[in-house]
C-alpha cells in the first residue's frame, strides 16, 4: 500500500497518480476491515475510492491535464528541504512512537458491528450529524457560486 | 489481528509524510488536493486503530464524519480548481500569485 502511494504521487501524469490513490484506499479499507472496522472499510471503498477519486478524474479529464512538471534548477536545491523536512518528521514521530510503553501492547482482537456504529452516530453524536450536514449544504452553495459563469472581461 | 499498537502509529505516519511530501513536491493544484487526501487518510487510520485498542466506537464514528468533511472541502477544492483554470487557462500554484479585492 505504501508502494502505490509512492507511486501516486511521483507520476508525472496525474490520471497514473489518481488511479494509484484508488489502489491505495483500497488497500486501506482492508486494514480498516482487518482492525475490526467493517462498516468504516465499506465507506472508505464507496465514499473514497467510488465517489471522490471519481470526481477527481472527471475534473483532469475535463480540463485535459498534460503531464508537466519539468523541474527548474538544480535538482538537489528543489528537493533537499523537501527530504530534511520529510525525514526529520518521520524520525521525531517515529522516535515518538517507539518510546511510549504503550506502542509495544498489542490491538486486540476487536469487531465492531456496523448497528454499534450507528447506534453511537445517531445517538452520542447526533449533533455532530446535524453539522455535517449543514456543512455539506454550504459546500454546495459555495461550489454553486464558484461554478457560475465569470463576468465579461475577467477571462484571460 | 494481533499486531503493535505502535506498528500502526508508524504506519500511519509514514502514510502522513507521503501526503505532506506530495503537497511540497508537486505543483499542480489538484497533485495538492490530493497530498492532503492522503494525509486525511492517514489521520483517520490512526482514528481505527485507536478504536480497536481502547476498544471503543468513537474513533470510528469520527472516521465517518472525518469522510463526509472531506467530501465538501474536496467538492469546494475542485470547484474552485474549475474556476482558476478559466481563470488563468493553468493550474500551476505559482501562476496565482496576485489579489484583486
Amino acid at each position: 500500500m505504501l508502494a502505490a502511494t509512492l507511486l501516486c504521487i511521483t507520476r508525472r501524469n496525474p490520471v497514473h497518480a489518481v488511479i494509484y490513490l484508488v489502489v491505495s484506499f483500497f488497500a486501506l479499507a482492508i486494514i480498516f476491515y482487518l482492525l475490526g472496522a467493517p462498516l468504516v472499510a465499506a465507506f472508505e471503498v464507496i465514499v473514497y475510492a467510488g465517489a471522490i477519486m471519481v470526481l477527481f478524474l472527471f475534473i483532469i479529464m475535463m480540463l485535459g491535464l498534460a503531464p508537466q512538471e519539468t523541474p527548474e534548477g538544480p535538482g538537489w536545491q528543489r528537493w533537499a528541504p523537501l527530504v530534511l523536512l520529510s525525514s526529520s518528521l518521520m524520525i521525531c514521530t517515529l522516535m515518538l512512537i517507539f518510546q511510549d510503553p504503550a506502542a509495544s501492547k498489542d490491538i486486540g482482537a476487536f469487531y465492531l458491528a456496523p448497528q454499534a456504529v450507528g447506534e453511537a452516530l445517531f445517538g452520542r453524536y447526533a449533533l455532530a450529524v446535524e453539522v455535517i450536514s449543514f456543512q455539506l449544504l454550504f459546500a454546495t452553495i459555495g461550489a454553486y457560486m464558484l461554478g457560475k459563469p465569470l463576468p465579461k472581461g475577467d477571462e484571460q | 489481528m494481533m499486531i503493535p499498537f505502535g506498528h500502526a502509529l508508524a504506519f500511519a505516519a509514514a502514510l502522513f509524510v507521503l501526503g505532506l511530501t506530495c503537497v511540497l513536491l508537486r505543483r499542480q493544484v489538484i497533485m495538492i488536493l490530493v497530498g492532503v487526501e492522503i494525509m486525511l487518510n492517514a489521520a483517520s487510520l490512526v482514528f481505527v486503530a485507536a478504536s480497536a485498542y481502547w476498544q471503543q466506537a468513537d474513533g470510528q464514528v469520527f472516521v465517518i464524519i472525518l469522510m463526509a468533511i472531506t467530501a465538501a472541502e474536496v467538492a469546494v477544492a475542485l470547484a474552485m480548481v474549475v474556476y482558476l483554470w478559466r481563470r488563468k487557462r493553468s493550474l500551476v500554484a505559482d501562476v496565482f500569485n496576485g489579489m484583486r479585492g
